[in-house]
């Protein structure tokens, strides 16, 4: 089971800004473990982030994202009390969704 | 929606330039800069959240959380404690950091054997809680200022004995703290090397962790940190939450008494 993001976003100005860190550990599959085995990869492959219901952000991301990302983005649109979504899948399938409300 | 995705890709790319190119211009601003750009969104906040969870969570034979465990200001009371250890404990009879204050409450409230955690690696899962409980600890004290007391005689023997650790020469490399730590200005690589003795110094160290390491993705308490200090020096490791290790701790907070608290760091 995944644990949760801290999601913050702050409008200002018609802009919202959208600072997400994410909790997972981005293993590259190239890295061995103390016995000589490959630690098999294990990274986040997909995130989506909607902001009032509306998607404005996917990416696609690889291994070399580093461990427990941190995504910071600003966007046109958006006021306080709106939601953030933000949902990540990663390679084993396994996924997550948070949210937070714009201030 | 394609243009907006292009936008937040362009952004982020721009954020990385910048830090590059201030680099080129003068090393020390560029690493300020880098320090400065992770700030936001430390990673180490998860592990305050899971510290949070653990202090609140019924463990061990008793079956009790750790919330009633006295961190020198009163059972419970976690706001500002981190800024005044390590202190004198009249129950234990012993000046404690927070770590090793950890263990007595984990053996007295919890019932739990503490000697295999004490035994364990850094990176093993029995420390990973402590690393946790240090991260949410300390970030309770966040912005507030060191206030070390070493007036009590056991507390004043502390920092004398870290301050004699400090300038200890032994291992083969025969190394001390001071090798390092003991001239002002000095750097190694990239980094400058804080002189421990100075208030300004002391609060370099003291106030910035425990950290998250950027490089290795890991949280690091202060007693990992101080361990990993003699295993560079090759001294013989001191065991976890010892006298040695805390008179370290005693000698950096002593030193940086009246510098706001910056935990839980990040660094590189």
């Amino acid at each position: 089971m995944a644990n949760p993001m801290k999601i913050r976003a702050a409008s200002k100005d018609g802009v919202t800004e959208i600072k997400i860190l994410m909790n997972h550990e981005m293993e590259t599959g190239q890295r061995k473990d103390s016995s000589g085995a490959v630690i098999p990869a294990w990274y986040i492959n997909e995130v989506k982030v909607e902001l009032a219901g509306k998607s404005v952000m996917t990416a696609e991301w690889g291994p070399s994202v580093s461990k427990n990302p941190y995504l910071a983005f600003k966007v046109k649109g958006g006021k306080a009390g709106d939601k953030v979504v933000c949902t990540w899948t990663d390679n084993k399938g396994d996924k997550r969704t948070d949210e937070a409300a714009v201030s | 929606m394609r243009a907006k995705h292009m936008k937040a890709t362009l952004l982020a790319a721009a954020a990385v330039f910048a830090v590059g190119a201030q680099a080129q211009d003068n090393t020390t601003a560029g690493i300020e800069a880098y320090r400065e750009a992770l700030q936001d969104g430390n990673p180490a906040d998860l592990y305050v959240d899971s510290g949070a969870e653990i202090w609140k969570k019924k463990a061990g034979p008793k079956d009790a959380s750790l919330e009633k465990c006295d961190l020198g200001l009163g059972p419970g009371k976690v706001k500002g404690a981190y800024a005044q250890l390590p202190r004198y404990f009249k129950d234990t009879n012993k000046v404690q950091d927070l770590e090793s204050r950890l263990l007595t409450c984990m053996e007295k409230l919890q019932g739990v054997d503490t000697a295999p955690i004490i035994k364990a690696g850094f990176t093993s899962p029995q420390k990973a809680d402590l690393v946790a409980l240090s991260a949410y600890v300390s970030s309770e004290s966040k912005g507030m200022k060191v206030k070390v007391s070493l007036a009590h005689p056991k507390e004043k023997q502390m920092y004398d004995l870290g301050r004699r650790l400090f300038y200890y020469e032994a291992g083969q490399y025969d190394f001390a703290c001071a090798t390092c730590h003991g001239q002002e200005g000095k750097r190694i690589r990239l980094q400058d090397l804080p002189y421990i003795p100075s208030a300004e110094g002391a609060a370099k160290g003291w106030t910035t962790w425990p950290a998250y390491r950027v490089s290795s993705g890991q949280m690091w308490s202060m007693q990992w940190r101080i361990n990993d200090c003699f295993r560079q020096q090759r001294f013989p490791e001191p065991i976890y939450a010892s006298d040695v290790t805390i008179a370290i701790s005693s000698f950096m907070a002593g030193n940086s008494n009246g510098a706001v608290m910056q935990t839980p760091g990040i660094k590189r």
